[in-house]
């Protein structure tokens, strides 16, 4: 909601220099996703990845109140999420290229990434995978008495999946301060929400399971962050979980091996114009939050930070063969 | 000289009794241990393994989940991951097929993706087994498949006092535990320690000393193998009967001793 000056919630509620933070954050995901697609392309990176170019509002609004303490729960796609959480791209880059500087020394890759100490339970290979296990983190706050919330992000794929409904069920009968965020994409890899979900909007399932469930314009960084701070709010008050959808579009396709057979190239271009970074860069430029130097800097910092943090992975040393095994179970 | 036995050196419990008296004794030293599981609160279980530790413990450690198999064992590893030490009953070790995902895909391989960056340190409790007539959905004995999956340990105690050790034992332990409790012990007697006592895992147990045959059995076989080999002596052959009461990790070091010693193996599996 706007005031009296125009100005959207997330304006009125962060400081300046909160903003121009977010902004830089949304630049860093462009430019890392840019980065790893083109190291992937020189084999630097092995496997696939998933690229959330496009959806960079949605994971930096949905993090902007959280703290080190608060939990998320991420998915294959899940780079934004983790550099928004607060993770560093040099050892981001050095997990995808397999290095034992990398955050999972290597072991988790794109996929798994996972950054413990800002919160980040990690991304997961399985669609809906996080959805119990954000159920539990918010469990053990609640039993552990922390005020911590956890943030579960997930995409439309998964809310077909059985977990995502036993999930949201027990997270509202035990009344446990998560807020379940689903980054609608339109497509579950091919598969259009339209031929796999019998609701308009996913939010709308909210209703089954007792709890608030809003639809937002994932592109606009202010409507994702307003939404998230009502629910936010909400968790940390103990009154229990609720329901967020950021409608986006991902510019890339769902993985490597994508064709696009299934969507337009007039669909793609016309989701272009709607570029979150350009609009929220926009909104801080009209509200005199940042000038345009600013914002070229900004934009010049965060493609000066992706290739330090190529060149800090390319240095760091891959894992040794003898411990292949290491990690499957505790040392003693 | 050797002291009286004492009366704890005499204590007899059920094996059910001996797997509730541990987890009373791990929730009562530690507030991060919880019980999750369907009708394990004022109902204690199919089997009321549980029975009055709601009434100990409250219903925030004891906690009866609805009927959500995937759903419920995600909590409990979530919950693992980020502090407490839940103890997940599966009312029948068969409705784990609704979980598969959560105790393969994730509890049994977090700790690697994570690089060691964290744990899961969960117990699932697995009520397995034949012989009570509830046909062939309540009836199977999977624990050799979960002794494939890399990450995960497998135990299945054959006595009281295992059962209990093996418990303490799970808890101890950082990493995701499975231990398959054999519906036709729950009654079986036998002598328990009292305290804390941890049953080490990987390690098989000798119970009979033989010289012709090595016999290899779990659970319930353990005691089918025990009266076999009654039988053999009559016969005229001594078989030796091993424990292996850990599938995951498994005792080689036993076994190979045991089959150098007697040239032939035979492994006793109700699976």
């Amino acid at each position: 909601m706007k005031d009296a000056d125009n100005r959207p919630f997330a304006l009125r509620h962060f400081s300046p220099a909160a903003l121009r933070e977010a902004l830089r954050k949304m630049y860093l995901i462009r430019r890392f996703e840019e980065g790893a697609e083109d190291s992937y392309t020189r084999g630097l990176i092995h496997g696939t990845m998933h690229l959330s170019i496009g959806q960079e509002a949605s994971a930096m609004a949905t993090c902007m109140e959280l703290t080190d303490d608060d939990k998320i729960t991420s998915t294959h796609r899940g780079h934004g999420h983790c550099i928004a959480k607060g993770a560093d791209v040099g050892r981001m880059f050095a997990e995808f290229f397999g290095k034992e500087s990398g955050y999972c020394h290597g072991r988790g890759g794109s996929m798994h990434i996972a950054d413990i100490k800002t919160g980040n339970l990690g991304a997961n290979g399985i669609v809906g995978g996080g959805l119990p296990i954000a159920v539990g983190a918010a469990l053990s706050a609640k039993r552990l008495g922390k005020p911590d919330v956890t943030v579960c992000f997930f995409g439309d794929g998964a809310n077909n999946e059985g977990a995502f409904h036993e999930a949201l069920n027990m997270a509202s009968v035990w009344k446990l301060p998560v807020i379940f965020v689903c980054e609608n994409n339109g497509y579950g890899m091919s598969t259009s929400t339209a031929r796999s979900t019998a609701v308009t909007h996913i939010a709308d399932r909210a209703v089954a399971y007792a709890m608030p469930g809003v639809t937002v314009d994932g592109n606009d960084f202010s409507a994702v962050a307003e939404a998230l701070h009502i629910a936010i709010a909400r968790a940390r008050a103990g009154d229990g979980p609720s329901l967020v959808e950021n409608l986006t579009y991902r510019w890339r396709g769902h993985s490597k091996s994508d064709r696009n057979r299934y969507r337009t190239k007039e669909e793609i271009e016309e989701w272009k114009t709607r570029d979150p970074i350009a609009r929220f860069q926009a909104e801080l430029i009209a509200h005199g939050i940042l000038d345009a130097a600013g914002a070229e800097a900004i934009a010049e910092a965060a493609i000066a930070d992706v290739q330090a943090g190529i060149a800090f992975a390319k240095a760091g040393p891959s894992p040794d063969i003898s411990e292949v095994t290491r990690y499957v179970y505790a040392e003693h | 000289m050797n002291a009286m036995p004492s009366d704890s050196a005499t204590r007899t419990l059920s094996y059910a009794e001996a797997i509730r008296e541990a987890m009373a004794i791990a929730m009562q030293a530690d507030p991060a241990v919880i019980l999750m599981g369907e009708d394990i609160g004022v109902y204690g279980g199919a089997f009321q393994v549980t029975l009055d530790l709601i009434d100990r413990f409250g219903p925030d450690r004891v906690m009866d989940t609805p009927i959500s198999e995937l759903g419920g064992a995600g909590v409990a590893v979530g919950a693992a991951l980020t502090g407490l030490k839940p103890i997940f009953e599966f009312q029948f070790s068969d409705f784990a097929m609704l979980a598969m995902e959560q105790i393969v895909n994730q509890a049994a391989k977090l700790r690697y993706m994570l690089g060691g960056e964290a744990s899961v340190p969960v117990v699932f409790r697995m009520p397995s087994g034949s012989g009570t007539g509830a046909a062939a959905q309540h009836s199977q004995s999977i624990e050799a498949w979960f002794g494939h999956v890399p990450g995960l340990k497998v135990l299945q105690p054959s006595t009281p006092e295992d059962a209990k050790g093996m418990l303490l034992a799970a808890l101890a332990d950082p990493d995701p535990v499975m231990i398959f409790e054999h519906k036709l012990l729950y009654k079986m007697k036998g002598h328990v320690p009292e305290g804390s006592y941890l049953t080490p895992i990987g390690k098989a147990a000798l119970r009979r000393e033989g010289r012709d045959l090595t016999i290899v059995a779990g659970s319930i076989m353990v005691h089918r193998a025990l009266e076999a080999a009654e039988r053999l002596a009559a016969d005229g052959i001594s078989a030796e009967v091993i424990d292996l009461r850990s599938i995951r990790p498994i005792d080689h070091d036993t076994i190979l001793a045991s089959v150098r010693k007697t040239g032939r193996l035979m492994v006793v599996y109700e699976g």
